[in-house]
């Protein structure tokens, strides 16, 4: 299975773990990442004016340069995904946005959301299964207690997002069974962490990461994991009454494929 | 009352003010709600009676979180966060009115400080 890949400017730099493992994981999974050989930086936040256009182009040519190749498009930052699986849709549903782009791009064809956009997590459920994952699985992480952080951007808007229950969801969970480990469902494991806001009010984001990070302890959870680099960011440098080590998924992924 | 900037922010946010039915889910769900002046329910409600340069001028369009618990929450899809991205765009496209400066950012950073942290600041505070 070959997909294209939009890795997004975090990736490459502050979260290269995010990247390296999910990586070394797909292929033992049989999964080829294929990554775009240009490809801008997304803007890290979905443009929500209706008249936002030019922010939302580097998305637009991320999900026509797969469309070119024949492969859907594999993210695997939670910002990236938001914005691209947002900007996507409009152009699926938004005929003033598909004319604006258009005439703007000048494509052989026009882009008119063709491309489907998979998180790495949906990939690991939809397109592999976590079924396969388990019997792949060297060595599984028995008795470790986990919990999932989702935070915000994988989630909602999920009339758009479509990735899981947005109030309950249960796809990281699962994948915290599939590679041997114990789930611990926490209550605020889809409330904010504090976001970019914490870059000039340092103090809600105390708050909010307090909040998680001590009730996932209270929950007798031993380690958090996450997919977005900004959530890593808050849970681990922003907490300050508790600390729980806080892992990107595809590290925990690659340990249990043996990869790491 | 300012009929101009009103429709602006309307057709910028494309919220229909007029669905709410005043349950106040928003504000209730809302992570920040302890640090705003405006909380979101008085963004459609004062978007409606046309009062928003009350709302350009608090502290609540740079402490919205964009974390969309507002907009999933909603029983009737109004979508506050809309409005709220859309007050904050009139105040940043205005001449000299960026509210992150670059001059800024050396001072602010930090080790771990992940780009999508910057970039997600600059897109929201800043044009």
């Amino acid at each position: 299975m070959i997909l294209s890949y939009y890795p997004g400017c975090t990736l490459k730099t502050k979260a290269q773990d995010l990247d390296l493992y999910a990586r070394k994981s797909a292929e033992v999974l049989g999964v080829t990442m294929e990554e775009l050989e240009e490809w801008q930086c997304c803007g890290a936040v979905y443009p929500m004016a209706s008249d936002e256009i030019a922010t939302k182009l580097s998305a637009v040519r991320a999900l026509e340069n797969a469309k070119e190749k024949g492969q859907d498009l594999l993210t695997l930052c939670s910002a990236c995904h938001h914005v691209i699986k947002r900007v996507n849709h409009d152009m699926q549903t938004n005929a003033d946005m598909q004319m604006k782009v258009n005439n703007y791009l000048q494509l052989d064809e026009p882009y008119t959301g063709e491309t489907k956009v998979v998180h790495y997590l949906e990939m690991l459920r939809d397109l592999v299964g976590f079924d396969k994952i388990k019997e792949k699985v060297v060595n599984p992480l028995k008795g470790k207690k986990i919990a999932a952080y989702y935070g915000c951007l994988l989630l909602r808007p999920s009339d758009v997002l479509q990735f899981d229950n947005p109030e309950n969801p249960s796809i990281m969970e699962d994948f915290i069974r599939s590679i041997g480990a114990t789930p611990v469902e926490t209550p605020y494991r889809n409330e904010c962490c504090g976001g970019y806001v914490s870059m000039e009010n340092k103090k809600l984001a105390q708050k909010k990461v307090d909040l998680i990070i001590s009730s996932a302890m209270e929950k007798g959870a031993e380690m958090i994991i996450t997919a977005c680099p900004l959530c890593m960011y808050n849970l681990d440098a922003n907490s300050t009454e508790h600390k729980l080590p806080i892992v990107y998924f595809t590290e925990l992924l690659a340990e249990a494929l043996g990869v790491k | 009352m300012d009929k101009f900037l009103q429709e602006q922010i309307l057709r910028m946010s494309g919220v229909n003010t007029r669905k709410c039915m005043k349950c106040g889910k928003c504000s209730g769900t809302c992570p920040a709600y302890d640090e705003m002046e405006y909380h979101p329910h008085q963004f459609v409600a004062m978007v409606e009676s046309g009062d928003i340069d009350a709302l350009m001028q608090s502290n609540s369009i740079w402490t919205c979180l964009s974390c969309f618990a507002c907009v999933e929450r909603c029983p009737r899809s109004v979508e506050p966060a809309n409005l709220i991205e859309a007050v904050r765009l009139a105040v940043i496209r205005q001449q000299n009115a960026n509210h992150l400066k670059a001059q800024e950012i050396p001072e602010n950073l930090e080790e771990k400080l992940p780009q999508q942290a910057i970039v997600s600041a600059f897109r929201k505070y800043s044009k």
